[in-house]
């Protein structure tokens, strides 16, 4: 939104030159099309030439000789011209289609390879409309854009030759409405889009206010706020409407002075060329086709300053579009890790060692690129099979420490070894294979359950996926539905509740069989009784796996090896529970706050 | 018909303004059928040397200078074209402006009138109601609407005007010639509506595959974690790959489709104008028509073949205006609240007494059985029990959000059923547990009840919920913008500032629906003591879980399974056996307990 604003009005050659390099392999397409373009737009200057011809040797020649003929050159002209529109516009659809599908999928690529920090500070709405309409665009307005300017400079080229060579005095002066009908288009054009941008940035905005109508309805009934409401939005509504009146004043004196300097050139040519019919100097013929030619001429015209207008908002489009593709990763394995260990796309698994599970922070600092520092100089170790639990407060670094260790962040400074080995000397893959990952809000994909399942372990058979969803206790509320494993789980799984879908993601992990494990608030939407009955089974899953759990809840942590407190990026009590809870500092009292919540919860509901 | 009759009671108030638009349409169409008439005109008997066998004509010619004066000074005729386009010009100016101001407008009123009808729906459509299902109703099917007015309509007027009167000229100018000129039409205007009908699958395999696409790119996007956690990155960009190229090859399809018939419509148009030519030009060697004649003619045909063309695949698009109108009507037939059908607006002190009220959602199934209770003006009463005993239901009565089925609540003595919604909602504060924040500044939040309140009473009413101190961290202070594109507040934060901005109104009644639940204890007691501190006090209903909550409250009622099974103050309670007393112990005594854990 903020790019459209600040919009250039100049053709930026660096965009354009990013661009072409998308369009080399349709080089050809783009040739091909250029070329059929010009046979259409000739073929339309032909036409009346055709009127011409059947008015001069048929009609003034008072004979039919030959008519019969040209009907049959008629016919074959008009065949060729049909089969040339299907093949430009399916062209062009093509290439509109297949360019859109090309930038898409680098785009996608390159957001599977942005480190999560990007996905921290970009928007999902932002990266979804320049994956969607930005693309649509700048593909659209390219490839159709190219067949109307080739089409109307084709057209405008053979118009200017057809007249030249009929009558040269004539055809000058029939082209001297031209240069005006050039400017009031672009003049024009430009107005409207710029009108009928206004108008969608408004329209926007009306949604929005739906939107907060919609979902914002108890709030204004308890606030009894309807008439303000109705009032701050009949105003949105009025600007809105004029805005669009306002566009559509411009289009609608658009052409009418279009159609009135083609009446002029009309107008020119009947004086001009009546003239020279009495004096004999051409004949009805050329009258007819100069009166013709005077309307053809315009389309063109208008075609192309359409497309100048349009093209600078392919420019911004462009623009936002490549900010995503000449977006450069911060975590990117190094040239020669790839070379022995592949990349994400081609990993070379044979060489990659297997993980035992020992994991050490060593020194390690983390602060983010505003310079907000996390960790400083954090040390931790880890046996093989340890499960270490982190409380503290939001803000804390609980979730850095197990972003880092995740690999999703890379320390600042310092180094994270596995078994051993410091991680940025393998792929990222690497640990991320071996992971199990449960996540507090629990992420699904449309799809099946049993999909959904697999994609913790593409190879799962179905034995598997049944074994780990007993282990973690939704068997049985999965067979309760119609459907089993193949209900379907809607978008986001939005056909699940919270606590169905936590289950499903605790399953997930655990087809993979993972070395690693992070529990992150993964039972804070299971409900208390729920989670009593998966706890035996999470500590079943963590059993032998080293593991990170970050808990609310303080009963899931009870039987980890190592509790740590975080505060402000240090560990400031670490221990078991039973160690912590004798040490009456800050574990203690979230201990017992939690628990006094916990048990009135249990009377009250 | 049905639905016709419904878009015609839209269109009120800017009736006049659209049969205006359609005047000027067929007054342009009108004029531009003069020009090949003028040109045949020209042609034949000013160039040529044909008499005029028209008597108007003759007289114009004649009004103009005569035919030799003409000859001689051609550029008259040349005029006549230009005015021709002018008034055609304005004509076409009027209708593009009238009809778009007419369809603007209707669209304006439609989406006010949704915009209201959907906020005063009663409470309890919002608690089903499906947002994205209302929001395209909203917007896009009041577009159809619109642009079905502003232009398929205005086009298809058009064209079967344009068809009228040249079918009239063209009879009156040569009758076989007509016949030929019209002899394909039937072919492009049935080819264009039977392969528009066909198509449909198509345009509509693109939306959904296009909509496919955007949910695979949206849960890959929100799930990138995951995506990455599980190093799945090769399987999403071949789900992915195999989504967007199923789209593509879906939309080339389209395209292809679409260029078959945009090339066999080109071919049976210009072999329609083709055919004027050819058998014109035999016609005119035969004598039968003048040279004028035909050359009207082959314009005649354009004017016919091309309208003709678009006119199949308008009238196919027509048919969805009239499904978008019954999508909206649907919304408009659901019954709404009347907010203040008497204007009984007495002074409201905030005395309460419940008697005996009985209350169901569904038929026969109370959530609230036989509560009875009262409340003088300034007293604090609490509800305490759990999850679904009907408290937040008990609430939900007083400011009419849904209406009792038996017994009685009077309001200063006053049964709350006759008074009207708008002004007992005014007179109670109900703070929910899960507010909504609008996308406004936060100054604008608070406010939102009046926002004439001055900047003085925000900060008053923002210290008292204990929100203004999270406030000034803000780089924007009270200028922040919340939601989306601003702020995300927590929950806590955002409780604080419902309670913000329901104290600021005053009013004499205030309720606490829980929520303070996301509060922590410390800041609890400091909201509520800054509210005890206030000079007028309110009539206050808490509903809680914290005892330390409620304790203070004048009287305490537990309510289990929609009933009142327990009352008293807090000291009252702690000593007899029961929920309270059971609640009370483990909140206090954890500290004897914590040794058995």
């Amino acid at each position: 939104m903020e790019s459209e604003k600040v919009m250039n009005e100049k053709i930026d050659p660096i965009i354009w030159k990013d661009f072409s390099k998308i369009l080399k392999p349709y080089k050809g397409d783009f040739i091909k099309l250029i070329l059929m373009m010009v046979v259409v737009g000739a073929l339309e200057t032909i036409f009346p030439l055709l009127s011409k011809y059947a008015i001069d040797n048929f009609v003034e020649k008072k004979s039919t000789n030959g008519l019969i003929s040209f009907g049959l050159i008629y016919l074959l002209g008009i065949f060729i011209f049909s089969i040339s529109i299907y093949l430009f516009i399916s062209r062009a659809g093509r290439l509109e289609t297949y360019m859109a599908y090309d930038i898409r999928k680098m785009g996608f690529e390159k957001l599977q390879l942005l480190p999560l920090s990007y996905y921290d500070t970009t928007a999902v709405g932002w990266i979804m409309s320049r994956m969607t309409s930005d693309i649509q665009r700048l593909s659209e307005t390219i490839s159709w854009g190219l067949v109307d300017l080739s089409w109307g400079i084709a057209m405008m080229i053979g118009v200017t030759i057809a007249m030249m060579i009929l009558n040269y005095k004539l055809a000058l002066i029939v082209m001297t409405v031209l240069p005006f009908v050039a400017i009031v288009s672009l003049y024009f054009q430009k107005k409207i889009l710029n009108a009928q941008r206004e108008v969608r940035k408004i329209n926007s905005k009306i949604t929005a206010a739906f939107n907060e109508d919609i979902q914002g309805a108890k709030t204004t009934k308890t606030l009894v706020r309807e008439e303000i409401n109705l009032e701050e939005f009949s105003h949105i509504t009025s600007n809105m409407k004029k805005s669009a009146i306002r566009a559509t004043v411009f289009s609608s004196l658009y052409l009418p002075i279009i159609l009135l300097l083609g009446s002029i050139g009309t107008a020119l040519a009947i004086n001009f060329g009546g003239n020279y019919v009495i004096r004999d100097i051409i004949g009805y013929g050329t009258l007819v086709a100069f009166i013709s030619y005077a309307t053809q001429f315009f389309e063109p015209i208008r075609q192309m300053a359409t497309i100048f207008a349009e093209l600078q908002s392919a420019q911004a489009s462009a623009e936002r579009v490549f900010s995503l593709l000449n977006e450069e990763p911060d975590i990117l394995d190094r040239k020669d890790v790839i070379e022995k260990y592949g990349d994400i796309f081609k990993p070379k698994k044979e060489n990659w060692p297997n993980i035992i599970g020992s994991v050490e922070f060593k020194n390690v600092s983390f602060s983010y690129k505003n310079g907000d520092t996390i960790l400083e100089n954090f040390n931790l170790q880890i046996n093989p099979g340890e499960t270490i639990a982190l409380v503290g407060e939001t803000g804390a670094g609980k979730s850095t420490i197990v972003n880092l260790f995740c690999r999703f962040y890379e320390p600042s400074r310092g180094e994270i070894l596995i078994d051993g080995i410091n991680y940025k000397n393998m792929p990222q893959n690497w640990i991320h294979e071996n992971l199990g990952y449960v996540l507090q809000s629990p992420h699904l994909f449309s799809g099946t359950i049993r999909e959904n399942i697999r994609y913790g372990d593409l190879n799962a058979t179905d034995e598997d996926i049944i074994k780990a969803c007993k282990l973690v206790d939704a068997h049985e509320f999965i067979m309760s539905m119609e459907k089993g494993y193949d209900t379907e789980v809607g978008e986001g799984g939005g056909l699940l509740s919270t606590g169905q879908k936590q289950l499903i993601s605790f399953a997930r992990a655990i087809v993979r069989n993972p070395r690693l494990f992070v529990l992150d608030e993964a039972t804070s939407s299971i409900d208390t009784e729920t989670e009593r009955i998966i706890q035996d089974a999470i500590q079943n899953v963590l059993n032998g796996r080293t593991s990170f759990v970050i808990a609310h809840r303080l009963s899931t942590i009870r039987n980890a090896n190592r509790i740590l407190v975080i505060g402000d990026g240090k560990i400031i009590e670490s221990g078991t529970h039973d160690e912590l809870i004798n040490l009456q500092g800050y574990y203690y009292n979230l201990y017992k706050n939690q628990f006094i919540d916990e048990e009135s919860k249990n009377i009250l509901g | 018909m049905k639905e016709f009759k419904k878009l015609i009671h839209f269109t009120k108030g800017f009736g006049l303004i659209y049969v205006l638009g359609i005047i000027s349409v067929i007054i342009s169409q009108g004029i531009t059928i003069l020009n090949p008439l003028v040109l045949k005109t020209t042609i034949d008997s000013i160039i040529g040397e044909r008499a005029v066998d028209s008597f108007t004509v003759s007289k114009i010619i004649n009004f103009l200078g005569g035919r030799d004066e003409l000859r001689g000074k051609l550029w008259k005729i040349g005029l006549i074209i230009i005015c021709i386009a002018l008034f055609r010009g304005v004509f076409l100016f009027l209708k593009n402006t009238l009809s778009s101001k007419a369809a603007e407008g209707i669209a304006e009123n439609i989406k006010n009138r949704l915009y209201d009808h959907i906020q005063k729906l009663p409470y309890e459509y919002h608690t089903k109601v499906d947002t994205g299902d209302l929001i395209q109703r909203c917007t896009s099917d009041v577009d159809t609407v619109r642009r079905f007015l502003a232009i398929q309509l205005m086009e298809v007027i058009g064209s079967l005007f344009m068809l009228m009167f040249t079918l009239v000229i063209m009879f009156n100018l040569s009758t076989k010639m007509a016949m030929v000129s019209i002899s394909v039409l039937p072919i492009t205007f049935s080819f264009a509506i039977i392969f528009f009908k066909k198509v449909r699958k198509d345009f509509q395999a693109s939306d959904e595959a296009e909509a496919s696409l955007s949910t695979v790119l949206q849960e890959n996007l929100t799930g990138i974690r995951v995506v990455k956690a599980f190093s799945r990155q090769k399987y999403e960009v071949e789900n992915f790959d195999k989504k967007n190229k199923e789209h593509r090859d879906l939309t080339y399809r389209l395209i292809r489709n679409l260029s078959i018939y945009w090339a066999f419509s080109d071919f049976v148009s210009f072999f329609q104008i083709g055919l004027v030519l050819i058998v014109g030009s035999y016609f005119t060697v035969t004598g039968s028509i003048t040279l004028g004649t035909l050359i009207a003619f082959t314009t005649y045909v354009n004017m016919l073949v091309w309208p003709v063309r678009q006119m199949g695949r308008t009238l196919t698009d027509m048919g969805k205006a009239f499904v978008s109108i019954g999508r909206i009507d649907d919304i408009l037939k659901q019954p709404i609240e009347i907010l203040s059908p008497t204007g009984r607006e007495p002074i409201i002190y905030g005395g309460i007494d419940f008697e005996n009220i009985y209350f169901a959602y569904d038929e026969g199934k109370y959530v609230l059985k036989d509560i009875s209770f009262s409340i003088n003006p300034g007293e604090t009463i609490a509800f305490i029990g759990p999850t679904g005993s009907g408290k937040s239901s008990l609430v939900h009565l007083l400011p009419r959000l849904y209406e009792y089925n038996q017994g009685s609540i009077k309001i200063d003595g006053i049964e709350l059923n006759t008074i009207d919604k708008y002004w007992i909602r005014k007179n109670i504060g109900l703070v929910l547990q899960e507010p909504f924040l609008y996308a406004k500044t936060i100054k604008e939040n608070i406010k939102l009840a009046d926002p004439n309140l001055s900047d003085i009473k925000v900060y008053e009413a923002a210290k008292t919920a204990s929100i203004h101190e999270d406030i000034i961290e803000f780089e924007n202070k009270y200028e922040t913008l919340v939601g989306e594109r601003g702020v995300s507040l927590s929950g806590g934060q955002k409780q604080r500032m419902a309670i913000a901005r329901t104290i600021i109104k005053n009013c004499p009644i205030v309720i606490f629906d829980d929520s303070l639940s996301a509060v922590d204890t410390a800041t609890d007691i400091e909201i509520r003591s800054a509210l005890t501190a206030r000079k007028d006090k309110a009539t206050t209903i808490i509903i809680s879980h914290r005892i330390s909550t409620v304790s203070e409250a004048d009287m305490i009622y537990v309510i289990d399974k929609g009933r009142i099974i327990q009352k008293g103050k807090h000291r009252e309670l702690i000593n007899k056996e029961g929920l309270y007393k059971r609640v009370y112990e483990i909140q206090s005594s954890y500290e004897n307990r914590s040794k058995c854990i």
